[in-house]
């Protein structure tokens, strides 16, 4: 900056770095001891306690959880209802918000409204009647049933962001396509669409991590072991009389992956603005 | 090519009258500029000609059909928007090309007339970019490469240059003009600039609050002026405004609020009638005596002088073409030219001859 000395800038610099560092730290702490946890053999787990990293290493939780547990099953459950969660929502949502965006239809307001409202009810709130139409429709205890409840939480919010990024497009463009020969469905698939994957990118990612991370609709709708998510799943490697923590963390790194992989394919999705230079900026 | 013509059309927003009653005819070939302050209701007649906004009432044909209920896509229009709107994720080629490929036009057909328009406009070097690689000339001559290269019946401009710095503007309205006297192309061209207005239109449409005020050639418009309305929107500087009340008494004369009387040259007036009189800056000359006033700013231009001066309780804004010393608050005269005191009625704004 002008008007700075050497000195000021080089402290800036440090205090900078200082505090991105700590930030970073924060936040990675938890997942770096999950992680230490997971290679760390029973038998050091309480002696060596707090140590950064353990005097000895293992692999044996990540075995025994992919071959002795039920875990694949878990972790298939769970990559089956998100993906599917995340594809419905974001199909249903892009449409509701793309309609919102630009038409004019009477009662818009209210249905803004009423999709703003069911964001603020508690959850605990609406299990017990979900919970009886959900044994009525035959949805309990199936992946179904999953799907179905995700989708409708999700779909509100998931509508209002598809919503902001239509309004980001410029109606001129559709506009332009329309004149130039395109139908309005015509010009959505070839001038918005595109314009607007950055944003379903994020939807999708973002309806995904929901739902792989959802614990109270899972816990309470499923009972078998061969329909049990991975986020229930976890719970079975707490015992009667002991927690098999070394377990436990090795399934929660693995259940880490899937949302890195996700979000490291969609991060270029998300971060490209590809409506730069659409119109004068 | 083909005309357009507006019968009676009519748009609300509610219960918000934006347009009423307006007629035109454009004849084939023909530029036309409707021009007017923001909120007149130009661009939605714009957009009413493309089939963007429907119309609440009347008729609009191109050539000889009747489309009120034709899409855009089917009235053979092209439209060069404000915001140039490219496709953001389509090169310059596709941009371009768009509206043939997707009328299924032949390769070799859409190649050779890419081929035409980009030579025409100067864009041959840079087909393969993308928009946002470009710069805001070069981008609003891709928006107009896309209209051309169609080669549609009639061309819509809603405001392309207000986003070009005043340089490029100059050169692009003298492009623009250049272009349609060589394609011919009938063309409607929405614009709040008088001065856009003056020199490119065949015929200018001025309209206020959703009417059309006045409807012709750029000359007849700024040297007889329907309505006060037009007479101050046309020109610039602004013409000069004074209000006073007519005498026949030795020929048609206006006495102005001060007592000083000025001669005019209309006939249809009558005794006492309240009237407001338009003097354009150039017609109004330093003299011996005449019209006391006080120089009140001095601004010169180069070519001309503009001289804002202090008479009475007004401000006249004079334009001087000669460069003659004079400094704020000097004590000058004015005398008017003769025959070129413009009279309006100051109930209705009409013009009085």
């Amino acid at each position: 900056m002008v008007g700075q000395s050497r000195l000021q800038k080089t402290l800036g610099a440090i205090g900078l770095y200082g505090a991105v560092f700590l930030y970073v730290a924060f936040a990675i702490l938890p997942i770096y001891w999950t992680v230490k946890i997971s290679v760390t053999p029973q038998s050091l787990l309480y002696s060596e306690g707090i140590k950064l990293w353990p005097s000895h290493m293992t692999m044996e939780n990540y075995v025994n959880v992919l071959q002795a547990s039920d875990f694949p099953r878990f972790f298939l459950n769970s990559l089956i209802v998100s993906i599917a969660t995340a594809l419905l929502v974001t199909a249903v949502a892009s449409l509701a918000g793309y309609a919102l965006s630009r038409f004019r239809f009477r009662g818009k307001a209210w249905v803004s409204l009423v999709l703003l409202l069911t964001q603020t009810f508690p959850l605990v709130m609406v299990i017990p009647p979900i919970f009886r139409i959900m044994g009525q429709l035959g949805l309990t205890d199936n992946l179904y049933g999953l799907i179905v409840i995700y989708t409708a939480f999700n779909i509100a919010f998931a509508t209002f962001l598809m919503q902001s990024f239509f309004d980001g497009v410029p109606k001129d463009l559709e506009e332009a396509a329309m004149i130039d020969g395109c139908t309005r469905v015509t010009a959505l698939r070839r001038i918005i669409l595109p314009l607007t994957l950055p944003g379903m990118g994020a939807t999708v990612a973002f309806v995904f991590t929901a739902a792989w991370s959802e614990l109270l609709f899972a816990l309470m709708l499923i009972n078998s072991d061969d329909q049990k998510t991975f986020s229930v799943g976890l719970l079975t490697f707490i015992g009667k009389f002991a927690v098999d923590w070394g377990q436990m963390m090795a399934a929660s790194v693995l259940a880490l992956i899937p949302v890195c992989v996700f979000f490291a394919f969609l991060q270029r999705y998300l971060v490209t603005g590809l409506t730069a230079g659409a119109v004068k900026g | 090519m083909a005309s357009v013509t507006l019968q009676s059309v009519s748009k609300t927003f509610g219960a918000v009258k934006v347009l009423s009653g307006i007629d035109l005819s454009i004849e084939d070939g023909e530029f036309v500029v409707l021009v007017g302050p923001s909120g007149c209701g130009k661009s939605t007649l714009l957009r009413i000609i493309a089939g963007l906004e429907e119309a609440s009432g009347g008729e609009i044909r191109i050539g000889e059909r009747l489309v009120n209920d034709v899409a855009p896509r089917d009235r053979d229009i092209a439209m060069v928007f404000q915001s140039y709107a490219l496709y953001p994720h389509m090169d310059v080629s596709r941009n371009m090309a768009f509206g043939l490929m997707l009328r299924k036009e032949a390769p070799d057909k859409i190649s050779r007339r890419l081929g035409e328009a980009s030579s025409k406009l100067g864009l041959n070097s840079l087909l393969g970019r993308l928009p946002k690689q470009l710069s805001g000339g070069q981008r609003q001559r891709v928006a107009m490469g896309r209209a051309i290269v169609r080669d549609p019946k009639v061309f819509l401009f809603d405001e392309p240059l207000s986003n070009l710095d005043a340089k490029l503007r100059a050169q692009m309205r003298t492009e623009i003009k250049a272009l349609h006297q060589s394609l011919k192309t009938t063309a409607v061209y929405v614009t709040h600039d008088q001065i856009e207005a003056m020199t490119m239109a065949n015929r200018i449409v001025v309209m206020n609050e959703g009417i059309v005020q006045q409807v012709g050639p750029p000359l007849d418009l700024y040297d007889r002026p329907a309505n006060v309305f037009v007479a101050g929107f046309i020109g610039s500087p602004t013409m000069n405004f004074l209000d006073g009340v007519v005498s026949l008494a030795d020929g048609p004369n206006v006495r102005l609020k001060d007592g000083r009387r000025i001669k005019i040259a209309a006939r249809n007036v009558t005794e006492g009638q309240h009237v407001t009189l338009g003097l354009r800056p150039e017609h109004l000359v330093l003299a011996k005596d005449g019209i006391a006033g006080e120089i009140f700013v001095v601004e010169p231009l180069g070519m001309t002088t503009q001289v804002s001066v202090r008479v009475g309780g007004e401000l006249l804004t004079i334009m001087l073409m000669e460069r003659i010393a004079i400094a704020p608050g000097d004590k000058v005269h004015l005398s008017i030219l003769p025959g070129n005191v413009h009279v309006f009625d100051k109930g209705s704004g009409r013009r009085i001859d």
